[in-house]
């Protein structure tokens, strides 16, 4: 018997079925790690609550604070000082429901706490061929390591909690292939940003998109992920990149990985984790790298990107509400124009790398007078792994602020935003009408990108700062 | 936890045409500290409610049972709150071409039911705003006071699970031995 080649996808939701849907019922889908965080978690745990009933896995759990987290240092007593109280209230039921239901939690004080997506991979816990969920739609970041990751909503994660198990449709597959590598100066957010304007913000709906190609190939683990990141902004609920040489050398010896010749097997048995030759997609796109440019977004969804130094489109009835909203001018360009604040971070590119990248554009710089620049690490891992770089001082010499972990400006719901008219540039992953803060105006970008901005007070082709040297990072 | 079977909706509409309304507009980040999940209805496009024109401040959107918005409605964010923002605002229907998937999950998940219409269709009542409109979820037509009917697809186990106000949870505990043979079965 011929065995029907396969994709990544369809290898790793085979091995996860519980039980095969019959008459019209969707499957159930086994969970190997569940990724839990202080706003989707508490109506889930009432539920649990209300009917009496234990979480089944907590070893399989993982819980941190991050959404609404302040940014600002803790005081002495460990708290946040100027918080919400709202915010400290949902912050305690996190603490108080994990405490009840043994799961750990990285929470106040936490040498591991940050961002959910950022510290999963970098504590070892994401790992290839794995189905990964958490109660926020960036969780797709983890495909990066070809893991099925996607996120679910509250009633789901009291699916998740209860059973381990959750019922679903089988998503359609689609390819998108870079054809070559990327050209100098073109990250992995652009790479993101070009991907997003081909197909749109629903171009992926009902897929699940697996990367291929030198672009993706030439990427570190933390590129793949920003790139994986923001396949929820096509729609697609998860993104995939298959296993190879970078991520098991990521992979080796971290956390509770071994290292020595215990890993061995476990790359062997990760090696399988891709697609068949002849597997066939339901959707195929093909992305041509030597027209790719850095990117910047324009409008009020991440499809409404151009290059750096490209021409905005003309007015239509599809985007007279995103040029309304933003201001900026059709079929003009936005090089030039007057930014307000650059803000730096977010589960799309607040890791080490983009940390690195900003401040390699930013050492010896200064930030315009004009503009607010915020840096907010990933977690307290990569806090601490800047800091030993002396990144810090980089960015505090350069006028920018630097902060203590969290989502922070990306979804503005601790106590940072950009007020109302203010136009950001910003690492993050939505510039959606008021996702920054009541009226703010988002340019999405790359960490060079939105360093360049930052020092030039206005929007700038970043390869104007960046060292001939550099390439695909 | 039996929850309240859906068979059929009654009620005029509200029509709110944009394109990919995302979930940050539905429910803005900043009301999402809460640990409740009822009462965010006064919340429900909150941004939107404060131009004038918004037809959500219309003294005829609280009898609204039905949302009819433009194409890929609740892209964005997993927040469950966009749908309880709009059960809690009165809306039992959202009509669209089509549906951010895990918005449509979350909808369905509680009983907020999304109708996919076609283009031409959806054109039709994108212009009718707060005309009658009857939809009849076990037979998926949604029905125009002019008589006119339209025919969506609806998944059937969500479709199962909304007439009968089927618990998932539920469902999914009955699965328990399946649940252990597999993890033994990884682990042996």
């Amino acid at each position: 018997m011929t065995q029907v080649p396969s994709t990544l996808f369809d290898k790793i939701w085979e091995r996860h079925v519980v039980a095969r849907g019959v008459d019209g019922r969707p499957d159930l889908i086994y969970i190997d790690l569940h990724l839990v965080h202080e706003v989707t978690s508490p109506q889930a745990f009432a539920v649990l609550a209300s009917r009496n009933l234990p979480v089944r896995r907590p070893d399989l759990t993982m819980a941190t604070m991050d959404h609404s987290t302040p940014t600002e240092p803790m005081d002495i007593a460990g708290g946040w000082s100027g918080i919400d109280p709202q915010a400290a209230q949902q912050l305690q039921t996190l603490c108080e429901n994990c405490e009840r239901h043994g799961i750990e939690l990285f929470g106040p004080g936490s040498t591991h706490r940050g961002i959910v997506h950022v510290i999963g991979p970098e504590l070892g816990r994401t790992r290839p061929g794995m189905t990964i969920v958490c109660g926020d739609s960036h969780t797709s970041t983890h495909g990066a390591f070809g893991a099925l990751a996607f996120g679910i909503g509250t009633t789901e994660v009291g699916h998740v909690l209860a059973t381990q198990v959750l019922l679903q449709r089988r998503p359609k597959t689609m390819r998108v292939v870079f054809d070559g590598p990327a050209p100098v100066g073109v990250t992995a957010k652009d790479l993101a940003l070009a991907v997003l304007s081909r197909i749109g913000v629903d171009g992926g709906t009902g897929h699940v998109i697996e990367y291929q190609g030198p672009a993706v190939r030439d990427l570190s683990m933390e590129g793949r992920m920003t790139l994986c990141n923001m396949s929820i902004e096509a729609g697609a609920r998860a993104g995939l990149v298959a296993p190879d040489a970078t991520t098991f050398a990521y992979l080796r010896g971290r956390g509770e990985i071994p290292e020595g010749t215990e890993f061995e097997p476990m790359v062997q048995e990760w090696r399988g984790l891709r697609s068949d030759d002849s597997a066939v997609f339901d959707k195929e796109v093909v992305i041509s790298c030597q027209e790719l440019a850095p990117m910047i977004t324009w409008g009020t969804n991440p499809a409404q990107a151009i290059q750096v130094g490209g021409e905005l489109p003309i007015l239509d009835d599809g985007n007279r509400e995103a040029f309304a909203y933003t201001g900026h001018a059709p079929a003009s360009t936005l090089l030039g124009s007057k930014i307000d604040v650059a803000f730096i971070g977010s589960c799309t590119n607040g890791r080490l790398e983009d940390l690195c990248a900003a401040a390699e554009v930013l050492r010896g710089q200064s930030v315009a007078e004009s503009v607010r620049m915020l840096v907010v690490p990933g977690s307290e891992t990569v806090k601490r792994s800047a800091e030993a770089l002396g990144l810090d001082e980089v960015f505090r010499a350069a006028g920018a602020e630097w902060r203590e972990p969290g989502c922070s400006m990306c979804i503005a719901m601790n106590g940072d935003f950009v007020p109302p008219g203010q136009l950001a540039v910003s690492t993050s992953n939505r510039n959606f009408a008021g996702r920054q803060g009541k009226g703010s105006r988002t340019l999405l970008a790359s960490p060079e990108t939105a360093a360049a901005c930052a020092i030039a007070g206005e929007v700038v082709d970043p390869r104007r700062f960046l060292s001939t040297t550099g390439g695909v990072r | 936890m039996k929850r309240q079977p859906l068979t059929e909706i009654h009620a005029p509409c509200l029509v709110l045409p944009a394109d990919n309304i995302d979930t940050d507009q539905i429910i803005p980040a900043r009301f999402l500290t809460t640990t409740e999940s009822a009462g965010l209805g006064r919340y429900a496009f909150a941004d939107w409610r404060e131009n004038p024109d918004c037809p959500l401040d219309d003294p005829r959107a609280g009898d609204c049972g039905v949302l009819i918005a433009g194409d890929n409605f609740g892209c964005g964010s997993s927040r469950e709150h966009a749908p309880w923002a709009l059960l809690d605002f009165g809306f039992r229907a959202v009509v669209s071409t089509s549906f951010a998937d895990i918005f449509r999950q979350n909808a369905h998940k509680n009983g907020l039911l999304t109708v996919q219409l076609d283009p031409e269709a959806h054109r039709k009542l994108l212009t009718s705003p707060w005309e009658d409109v009857h939809i009849d979820v076990v037979g998926c037509t949604v029905t125009l006071s002019d008589g006119s009917e339209y025919q969506f697809p609806l998944d059937p186990f969500a479709k199962h699970c909304l007439c009968n106000g089927i618990d998932e949870l539920a469902y999914l505990l009955d699965f328990e031995a399946e649940i252990m043979k597999y993890e033994e079965s990884r682990t042996s």
